[in-house]
């Protein structure tokens, strides 16, 4: 039996090797990466949409995993995030950044509630058709109404500039240390809600709801807390990604097929882990570059481009039906039982 | 048989008056009443289908009685939700187990700690003083029931590798973190083995005794039943057939056609 030194050493609740962990994931983003990594592609292509799309993975975490409500629509709340960030910066003159950033997170979170409803009424794979409402509404509505995009009739509106305390982040490197703080505030947050009291009435609701309701746990507050708090956090990443990534706003880039992109690294990594989250985002990031640069290196360009994208999907499909039957834990369980066994080897 | 109790036998705290349900044509349960009195460990048996489970159901707030009405403490409940009747202070187990079954032995019973614990989801992501305060009361909590239990070893174990038997455990420790003062078990013995389920009378009377609490409980086992309750409740085809002591009710011979059986020599 393993024993965990419980409330030894601890702060705040959290053991010495957690600590530790975060320590050295701290130095290796905020200092060993701005040194070593001097290309602007790593930043651009690699490690600014990894961290915006863990967030929105965390997001679809809590609903998803922790909560247990099959629910599509993180793109949906992404672009919320994204518009109401892009029109907070417009119409209100000097908000700070992450005041926008925040506002634009609470407004996601307002959509979250309003699509969260169905899940009172309908669970499983028919909330999950439900909650595609909001992939399309939210989409639909910005296309529709011209205030949204500020009356720009061009489709592609370039967003503005990251400007903290007067000074404009716009290279790379700085639009990376930008995210690393968003991320790393909201994920330690999120951290502290899984594992406190928040997080065990979402997992209760999630294991056994008529258990959870007859000891006391309200399945209206909890299922719509958890809808709102994944939609903050999509909604704040979705303001990233256009703001860092895409570095402009079109309603397309936040299709149906980013949200199954979410839902897929929310599978693949790992469901009810935090961790799973930035894992699975990395994995399905990082997949196609590898096979791509394979295909080019390799084979030096004898397969086509088309048949390695198509060979992508094929993984990624069994993959996930790999993982579903003999992992449904995703990546974060595998890594955990692999340092476990080196552990007991030891 | 009178022995001196810590909380002696006191008056009706729950009042089940003419209750009936039906599901579609089929009646589960045709105009019952009985009353549970104050400290009392109350049983309920009956032969399988008798409406046992939807009797605690309608109580419970699981399923609504299209007639009839509950009154706990003197004061009749209108609108019955489970969420209610938490609040009101009674705690339940599950016929088939309804743990949690990825989250932890201690996360389980720390889920009974629910309403004990008050802070908003803000509070618990940025860890406030009254958060982490009241999350370490509450494990404190249910560490003692842990201990209470027995189950210490197995306290980071998630539920759903247990044995059936501590499951059963798991789910009387999550119902008695709830402190609440009225506990309705459901089976809590069943699919144990003779000593499973002498451990788990010894739980049951303790409980009883030192805190208290009154008892309603559902159970096949009539030695078990005659043993530790002080009243029994027969169902029959959703009807109360006999409602009294034990050994009153053992000699009713409504209850030996019905239940028991009769004797063939």
């Amino acid at each position: 039996m393993e024993q965990k030194v419980s409330n030894n050493n601890s702060f705040m609740g959290y053991t010495r090797s957690d600590l530790t962990n975060f320590l050295i994931a701290m130095i290796l983003s905020f200092v060993a990466i701005p040194l070593v990594v001097q290309t602007d592609y790593w930043y651009s292509s690699i490690l600014i949409p990894w961290l915006c799309l863990a967030l929105a993975a965390i997001g679809q975490q809590i609903v998803m995993g922790y909560a247990g409500q099959l629910a599509l629509g993180a793109a949906g709340f992404m672009a919320a995030g994204a518009f109401a960030c892009f029109n907070l910066i417009l119409r209100v003159p000097d908000i700070p950044f992450f005041v926008a950033l925040g506002l634009s997170g609470l407004v996601a979170a307002a959509f979250g509630i309003l699509f969260g409803l169905p899940s009172l009424r309908v669970r499983g794979i028919y909330l999950m058709v439900a909650t595609l409402a909001s992939q399309f509404f939210i989409v639909w509505m910005i296309d529709k109404f011209g205030w949204f995009k500020n009356y720009d009739t061009s489709g592609i509106i370039t967003a503005q500039d990251i400007v903290i305390l007067g000074k404009p982040f716009t290279s790379p490197l700085e639009m990376y240390l930008v995210i690393l703080v968003v991320v790393t505030v909201l994920t330690i947050l999120a951290v502290n809600m899984a594992r406190g009291s928040t997080g065990r009435n979402w997992m209760a609701v999630r294991d056994m709801d008529i258990a959870a309701e007859s000891m006391g746990i309200s399945l209206l507050k909890t299922k719509l807390q958890a809808f709102a708090i994944c939609a903050f956090y999509c909604g704040v990443a979705g303001a990233l990604f256009a703001f860092t990534y895409l570095k402009s706003l079109e309603p397309v880039a936040f299709d149906i097929k980013l949200s199954f992109k979410i839902l897929f690294m929310v599978i693949l990594g790992g469901l009810g882990t935090i961790s799973g989250a930035f894992i699975g985002a990395a994995f399905i990031l990082l997949f196609p570059v590898l096979l791509n640069s394979v295909g080019n290196n390799v084979f030096h360009g004898a397969i086509d481009a088309t048949i390695i994208s198509s060979i992508e999907q094929v993984v990624f499909g069994v993959l996930i039906i790999v993982f579903m039957i003999y992992e449904p834990l995703g990546m974060a369980k595998l890594w955990g039982n692999i340092k476990q066994r080196f552990s007991r080897n030891k | 048989m009178t022995i001196d109790r810590n909380f002696p036998i006191g008056e009706p705290v729950l009042e089940v008056k003419n209750i009936s349900l039906r599901f579609g044509g089929v009646k589960a349960i045709t105009d019952s009443s009985f009353s549970v009195l104050k400290h009392e460990i109350k049983a309920i048996i009956g032969p399988n289908g008798a409406g046992k489970s939807s009797l605690l159901n309608c109580i419970n707030g699981i399923y609504q009685p299209q007639e009839g009405s509950i009154a706990f403490k003197g004061e009749v409940l209108e609108k019955i939700t489970p969420n209610l009747i938490a609040q009101k202070g009674i705690s339940r187990t599950f016929q088939n187990l309804a743990l949690f079954k990825r989250m932890s032995v201690l996360d389980n019973i720390l889920v009974g700690r629910r309403l004990h614990m008050n802070s908003n989801f803000m509070q618990v992501a940025f860890q406030l003083p009254k958060a982490r305060a009241e999350e370490k009361e509450n494990l404190i909590k249910c560490e003692e029931i842990v201990d209470f239990l027995e189950i210490a070893d197995i306290k980071n174990t998630p539920v759903g590798k247990l044995p059936y038997g501590l499951q059963k455990k798991v789910e009387l420790g999550r119902a008695l973190a709830t402190e609440a003062d009225f506990l309705m078990l459901d089976e809590p013995m069943a699919g144990m083995n003779v000593e499973e389920k002498r451990e788990m009378c010894r739980f049951i009377l303790k409980v009883n005794d030192e805190l208290g609490t009154t008892m309603v409980l559902i159970e096949h086992d009539m030695g078990v039943v005659m043993d530790i309750s002080d009243n029994v409740v027969v169902l029959d085809y959703g009807k109360i057939i006999a409602d009294g002591p034990p050994d009153e009710v053992r000699a009713n011979q409504e209850v030996i056609d019905a239940y028991l059986g009769v004797s063939h020599d």
